[in-house]
């Protein structure tokens, strides 16, 4: 990757950006994010198939706000998130550079945020084999299995959020599940309060979810979370068209079309 | 297993409630099971976790002066869940009440000396404890100065007690509302607590001074009480900090290797200096 | 006490299992589940992982549940009652297949439950668990039970603690405290007199990594150094660590109310959240990651031993296997142990 590397420490040296955030080598095998303000420090800048976490996350965390301007490494993951943050005001083309991977590992920078847009529409999110058969098999089930289903799939949660913390649409300052007044969701982690943090997070996340897999990544438990945010996906397509965020017309739920269904009041 | 829980509430009754200012109310509190009131026991600057079932627990001082028994009181103001709940009850309400917990302030050390007390809007409840718990023991020290102010008048807690303590011949009483908040009848000075301070200009010598205030208040008052002669040894304060458990486990008051809950919340000036800015 | 030593064969292990059912203990043993092990409560030993390095949740959940009820009450117009924790509802468990690290965080744990207030509920549960161990004769480059006291075939937390001889099917096994006796005299068959075994050769080597007074001390020293920022960069706050890690016992009190029948609980709670240490006012004294990542390495490595002389840290590495970012705390504390400025 050194065509990323020599542009990272350009931009650097530029002093165009005062941050690269990218993935670095880890411990054993793992990946993981790194922060770079010196331009010497660029050669430590990796891309790889292990390369998963979606760095978005950092692009609305203070600390690194403070740092200055970013550049961010972005993968086909990152860059569906970038635009999502973009239709909801989170950050503007001028605020960062992005520095997009192409699935072929190739440095591709875009000169405006709808170039981006336009390049993701040559990516299509489908359902693999194997979850198309999971979701199918849920949908066969009557409500009652349903729930059974996720109680029982939800149960061992211990609400440390790290699928908040690591979700980068999760970005409020105070989440749902800190307001007191009044306590919307329980805070300890029981079977109903469980069910009541997940439900509401995939419902906050309804139509603006990209996908990226980062919650279910981050689970240390590892609960198939991602099940429900493609379920989610997949009813909010079947209602509505395919989900993506519009630089122009905002959120897929926040805007409102005159053409849409309305057979479930009329 | 036949030890106590520590976890459970004494019952306690709401006996009288003082509307004080806008937002602050005093709740007196007696006792349901009168062994509870019998054995009850406590020193200035403690506080307890006072509850309403169903809603939480929230952390207030006691209030009340041990020298008084069969009754506690707190002074708190509606900011949150629990305050909230704790506004709408009526006398006769029955909450809950752990306690008491923490260090309390030295006042047997302090036999023989001056006091001084300095205190600003809602944090004069902490300090009303070891007020009226040396105005009881008043033979056990030379002068007693108090300096309180608030914003407003309005946000004077405790009026009535002013004026009691004004009228006193043994104690000093210095009132003040901040500049803009006086009413056309207010008597007494208008300015910042820190700035009617260097003004009083209490004597130092032999002297205990005891602050507890916004932080923005302390870190003001701390360098006049320095330039009037108060050293780090003689200048006490009752820090506030996030408190759940109230006993040192569930994490939270920790601020370096102290707990405010245990090694307060009453510090020596010496011992805050210690403690990392994280509270 | 002196230890009595015994020779358990491994098919030995599966009826001591049954014995415990039978006798009605709560079983808690390593169970799989989507590919991460926890200590669950099973009756099936077919489900118990036998064979691992380390698992993903500690065993402290038997001791100290995610979530755990401190009293019921009932509340209405005429008032309030409330009816205590009841001692007795707590049942006799035996908490199967722990490895020494978390044999160890018992003592860290208990240190801070009985500080000046004794714990009851902590205690009960503690006095009514059996710990059968097992020693570690594999380790990776996440442990480090040798730097911070431990060792893969320490005894200290642990009524039995067996150590697996090699390829042979046999175990060796400690009688460590009078709980361990009485599982002994419950199935005097199974346990078979041992012949002299030298029981470090079965053991994991791990090696030690770094001096923790030395850490401590550094720690202390660089209070305020941009190290903590740097470490903490791609921290992303949430509570994996310290809900993995068998010595963290920081919990949140809540009450819940259905109608008039209300309960107050505690749960588990984290430093690492950004709302932990939040004023009503809205003043919030670690409002940035790096304070919360420092006040999280410090308290297990210099404010817990100087209060309660006992370090917060056994060295299972669990905070490390579970961290999304990678924030691994071996490598975390030797840099620390580097540091020059």
């Amino acid at each position: 990757m050194d065509e990323l590397r020599n542009r990272a420490k350009e931009l650097l040296e530029s002093n165009t950006v005062q941050l690269i955030i990218g993935f670095e080598q880890g411990n054993g095998n793992k990946t993981r994010a790194v922060f770079i303000e010196k331009p010497e420090n660029t050669s430590k800048l990796i891309f790889d198939s292990r390369c998963v976490q979606n760095l978005a996350v950092y692009l609305t965390k203070n600390e690194v706000k403070r740092k200055g301007k970013p550049a961010i490494v972005a993968p086909v993951p990152v860059l569906r998130s970038i635009i999502q943050l973009a239709a909801e005001n989170q950050l503007t083309y001028a605020s960062l550079v992005i520095l997009g991977i192409t699935p072929e590992s190739k440095l591709v920078e875009f000169s405006t945020l709808e170039d981006i847009e336009t390049y993701l529409d040559n990516f299509t999110l489908e359902l693999e084999a194997k979850e198309k058969e999971i979701l199918e098999k849920i949908d066969k089930m009557s409500p009652e299995e349903r729930w059974k289903f996720w109680i029982n799939e939800l149960s061992p949660c211990f609400k440390c959020y790290a699928c908040r913390a690591a979700c980068p649409l999760c970005y409020c300052t105070r989440c749902t599940v800190d307001d007191n007044q009044p306590q919307w969701i329980p805070v300890p982690s029981h079977e109903l309060g469980n069910l009541e943090w997940h439900i509401m997070r995939a419902m906050h996340l309804a139509g603006r979810c990209t996908d990226c897999g980062a919650c279910a990544d981050a689970c240390p438990i590892a609960i198939p979370l991602n099940l429900l945010t493609k379920k989610m996906r997949e009813d909010m397509k079947g209602q509505f068209g395919e989900v993506k965020a519009s630089l122009k017309g905002g959120n897929m739920m926040s805007t409102f079309k005159p053409d849409d269904k309305e057979n479930f009041i009329l | 297993m036949s030890e106590k829980n520590i976890y459970l509430p004494y019952l306690m009754k709401v006996e009288k409630i003082t509307i004080e200012a806008p937002g602050v109310k005093t709740f007196k509190l007696k006792f349901v099971n009168d062994e509870d009131s019998n054995s009850f026991n406590f020193a200035a600057g403690q506080f307890g976790e006072y509850s309403i079932f169903g809603v939480g627990e929230s952390t207030f001082c006691i209030a009340s002066s041990p020298t008084r028994k069969g009754f506690i009181e707190c002074t708190f103001r509606q900011v949150g869940k629990v305050t909230s709940a704790l506004s709408n009850c009526e006398e006769g309400s029955i909450i809950g009440f752990r306690g008491p917990y923490g260090n309390k302030f030295p006042i047997d050390q302090w036999k023989g000396k001056s006091l001084l007390f300095v205190a600003g809007g809602i944090a004069l409840p902490p300090m009303r404890c070891v007020i009226w718990n040396s105005l009881d023991l008043r033979e056990n020290f030379k002068d007693i100065t108090i300096v309180y102010g608030a914003r407003t008048v309005n946000d004077l807690v405790y009026k009535h007690e002013l004026e009691e303590w004004n009228d006193r011949k043994d104690v000093r009483l210095i009132t003040t509302v901040d500049p803009g908040g006086e009413t056309p009848d207010w008597k007494g000075e208008i300015g910042f607590v820190p700035t009617v301070l260097e003004k009083v200009a209490p004597s130092s010598q032999d002297t205990i001074a005891i602050v507890c205030g916004p932080p923005v208040m302390i870190k003001f008052t701390f360098p006049v009480l320095y330039k009037l002669g108060f050293t780090d040894e003689n200048i006490y304060t009752t820090l506030e900090n996030r408190m759940k458990c109230g006993f040192g486990k569930c994490g939270r008051c920790n601020v370096g290797e102290y707990y405010v809950c245990k090694d307060g919340p009453v510090f020596s000036g010496k011992q805050l200096k210690e403690l990392p800015d994280e509270y | 006490m002196s230890i009595d030593k015994h020779l358990v064969r491994k098919a030995s292990l599966e009826k001591l299992f049954a014995v415990l059912k039978l006798q009605g203990k709560t079983m808690y043993a390593p169970l799989l589940r989507n590919g991460k092990i926890s200590y669950e409560i099973t009756g099936n030993f077919a489900d118990v992982t036998i064979e691992f390095i380390q698992t993903t949740q500690s065993a402290k959940v038997a001791a100290f549940p995610r979530t755990e009820k401190l009293f019921n009450y009932t509340k209405d117009k005429e008032g309030v009652s409330v009816k205590d924790f009841d001692p007795n509802s707590i049942p006799e468990t035996v908490v199967w297949g722990v490895h020494p690290c978390d044999a160890g965080g018992i003592s860290p744990l208990s240190a801070i439950f009985n500080w000046d207030y004794k714990d009851n509920l902590y205690n009960t549960r503690l006095e009514r668990i059996t710990v059968i161990g097992f020693s570690c004769n594999k380790a990776d480059e996440y442990c480090f039970c040798t730097s911070v006291g431990g060792n893969p075939g320490g005894v200290a937390g642990n009524d039995i603690l067996f150590t697996k001889l090699g390829d042979s099917s046999d175990y060796l096994a400690e009688i460590v405290t009078d709980k361990g006796k009485a599982l002994v005299n419950a199935a005097p068959e199974l346990f078979e007199a041992a012949q002299d075994v030298e029981k470090e050769k079965y053991l994991a080597d791990v090696p030690n990594r770094f001096n923790r007074e030395d850490i401590k001390g550094k720690m202390e020293a660089f209070f305020e150094s941009e190290v903590w920022a740097e470490q903490s960069m791609r921290c992303l706050g949430c509570g994996a660590c310290a809900y993995v890690c068998p010595t963290c016992a920081c919990f949140d009190i809540q009450d819940e109310i259905h109608g008039k029948n209300g309960m107050r609980v505690r749960c588990w709670d984290s430093c690492g959240f950004s709302m932990f240490t939040m004023h009503t006012s809205g003043h919030n004294p670690r409002d940035i990651q790096s304070q919360r990542w420092r006040q999280r390495l410090m308290h297990k490595f210099s404010y817990m031993p100087d209060r309660l002389s006992v370090y917060g840290c056994t060295g299972c590495g669990r905070c490390s296997r579970a961290c999304p970012v990678d924030m691994n705390i071996l490598e975390h504390l030797i840099s620390m142990q580097e540091i020059k400025k």
